[in-house]
């Protein structure tokens, strides 16, 4: 009864629903944080979640007594709050404990228990054991983008320009390929490249070999298990994460703005450089960090397409982690990659600063 | 655009040219995937060019390995499907349907996950799972994990599908009387279902073909993709090219008649 009370004010006006809303999504979304990441434990973990409780009954309440006006002002908080929990639990709160894992050590290899001593090492061993990958990490990751970007922009342009009707049917050429499985696209490279294969052989025709191995692009005639194959599976893979932002800016261009320069004396390049080119750099924004993020963490290229020389940070996470059992290192690993890749996007995106990243 | 100049024409058809060699590029690995389907290889590695047969196709689900891996991740993504649809359909609605306080806010944390590394998404949700005993690396696991990434995905494109959405149709009906219950489901629902539909697809594969963030929740069950992998080490048999292109198949028919179904549906609501 006195929270029927207090929540008088609540029952009638916009705000009070607003603020009743507003404050059950935040207590609710951080008691299940809290708990999940195991901030709070045992009778604090029971008030954290009673709190939370509390904040569902509140809502249920004024959802059932209170007037249309707070009604309407709690609906979105409602709508929000199930898909809410869901990520504030599996993905905020990991975060948290992958912090905490790569702050934490192991007794032995095959303990699972891992306890939370502060230690630094961790961080100190991913980078004097890892650097090479993260280095490899990103400056493969760098390639791929500029190389996507490269062959990804025209087509983009090509579809949104000189695509006509069949502008959906080029869109939807873009995305099938994508509806085979990543692995098993992955695999098929090896076949395209192996050394018996189609590309090597005409490449031997050719007698391109020695001059593609003398700029480093082959090794021993071969392109599979190369740094070359590896940013080319990258730049493969992530390919409609290029083309289909850049198109969606394209798109929204109005042709009447090229012929108008056109009109003015300026030539189609110059009309490409001073029109289309600023209009589609939201497009090129997202389509770049659509490619980048991924590709640097990605294990798979590097694990079929590469060598041991080859190896990016995303296959040393997961060989620490899931082969070795040191998660610590793994997680501290794990933790410095989303720390440099946030630091990177965020000066990025100063420079570059557009907001729809979607 | 009105190029007439020779040099306008020349560019314009290397601008063309250049795309062509681009979409060749994009499906030589598919024609690749497709055609060793129908190869007959020599040893357990299906990579090289042997000869023509139909026998893989006969037989699609000889692997009993690679087909009962295929039938765990069609229920893993109905069922994170089925879940994400719901929750991510519910967020993109308050999203779209109201204006409230830190609306920006939550829109950003939406688009974060999408801007995490897989790998890192993986590995801290198994950090998580780690050392409680509540549930078990597993289906569960795997099914949280999907839905977490699904979620994202699914808001953001039911709500880019209903940004345009004209909700004083909601205020139409309820002026008619009908309570708001009914007006969700027999005006908004029917009118958003298309973009919700177009989500929980995309979702479902997302699903389907995830293998970095399952790799780490995974346990002991095993998707089609970490079948693939398991596998890949010592043996790529030509039954995984016949799936794929089966899956391929199939969505290629599903976006053919969802598109052919949209078009005649634009011409309809076009007559007068």
């Amino acid at each position: 009864m006195a929270t029927i009370q207090m929540l008088r004010p609540a029952l009638r006006s916009k705000e009070g629903g607003e603020r009743v809303g507003l404050a059950a999504l935040i207590v609710v979304a951080v008691a299940v944080l809290a708990v999940g990441a195991k901030w709070v434990t045992g009778f604090a973990a029971v008030a954290m979640m009673l709190a939370a409780l509390l904040g569902i009954v509140s809502v249920v309440l004024v959802a059932l007594l209170g007037g249309p006006e707070a009604k309407r002002a709690l609906a979105p908080y409602g709508l929000l709050k199930p898909g809410s929990i869901w990520m504030a639990l599996f993905y905020l709160a990991p975060v948290w404990t992958l912090l905490k894992s790569s702050l934490s050590s192991k007794a032995s290899r095959f303990a699972v228990q891992t306890d939370f001593t502060w230690e630094f090492s961790n961080y100190a061993t991913a980078f004097s054991d890892f650097g090479p990958q993260f280095a490899r990490a990103f400056l493969y990751a760098g390639a791929a983008t500029v190389l996507t970007l490269l062959i990804g922009f025209p087509i983009a342009y090509v579809i949104a320009f000189r695509g006509g009707a069949y502008r959906n049917v080029l869109l939807g050429l873009v995305v099938i390929p994508f509806f085979t499985s990543y692995l098993i696209r992955t695999i098929a490279w090896t076949s395209i490249l192996a050394d018996s294969g189609p590309v090597v052989s005409v490449l031997d025709t050719l007698r391109l070999t020695s001059l593609l191995e003398s700029v480093g692009l082959m090794e021993d005639g071969r392109l599979m298990n190369t740094a070359t194959a590896v940013i080319g599976g990258l730049t493969y893979n992530f390919l409609p994460f290029m083309i289909l932002p850049i198109y969606v800016a394209l798109e929204k261009i109005d042709v009447r703005l090229v012929d108008a320069a056109q009109d003015l004396y300026s030539s189609p390049t110059r009309a490409f450089r001073m029109v289309v080119l600023p209009l589609s750099l939201s497009g090129v924004f997202a389509g770049t960090l659509l490619t980048f993020i991924p590709a640097a963490g990605d294990f798979v290229n590097a694990q079929f397409l590469g060598n041991p020389n080859t190896t990016m940070i995303g296959n040393s996470i997961q060989d620490q982690f899931l082969r070795q059992n040191n998660y610590p290192v793994a997680s501290a690993m794990s933790f410095v990659l989303m720390a440099i890749i946030t630091l990177l996007v965020v000066i990025y995106s100063r420079f570059f600063g557009t907001e729809d990243l979607v | 655009m009105s190029i007439s100049t020779r040099r306008g024409r020349i560019g314009r058809i290397l601008l063309n040219a250049y795309a062509v060699v681009g979409f060749a590029y994009l499906f030589l690995p598919i024609a690749v995937i497709v055609l060793f389907s129908f190869n007959k290889p020599k040893g357990k590695f299906n990579i090289v060019w042997q000869e023509f047969t139909l026998d893989n196709w006969k037989q699609p689900f000889s692997d009993e390995g690679l087909t009962s891996a295929l039938w765990t991740s069609l229920k893993i993504a109905g069922l994170s499907t089925a879940i994400a649809t719901v929750l991510g359909s519910m967020i993109a609605i308050g999203l779209a349907r109201y204006r409230f306080k830190g609306s920006g806010a939550y829109e950003f944390l939406l688009v974060l996950p999408l801007t995490t590394p897989e790998i890192v998404l993986g590995s801290s949700l198994a950090t998580l799972f780690l050392g409680q005993s509540i549930v078990e690396f597993g289906f569960t696991t795997i099914v949280i994990a999907h839905v977490m990434f699904q979620i994202s995905f699914v808001a953001l494109t039911v709500r880019a599908r209903i940004r345009g959405f004209d909700w004083t149709l909601e205020q139409a009906a309820q002026d008619l009387g009908a309570s708001p219950m009914r007006t969700f489901w027999s005006v908004t629902f029917p009118l958003i279902l298309p973009g919700i539909l177009a989500a929980s697809l995309l979702a479902f594969a997302l699903s389907i073909d995830d293998f970095i963030i399952t790799f780490f929740n995974s346990g002991s069950t095993i998707t089609f993709p970490l079948q693939v992998f398991g596998a890949s080490r010592v043996q790529l048999p030509p039954q995984i090219n016949v799936l794929a292109s089966t899956i391929l198949m199939v969505t290629v028919t599903i976006m053919v008649i969802g598109s052919l179904r949209g078009a005649r549906a634009a011409r309809r609501d076009a007559r007068p």
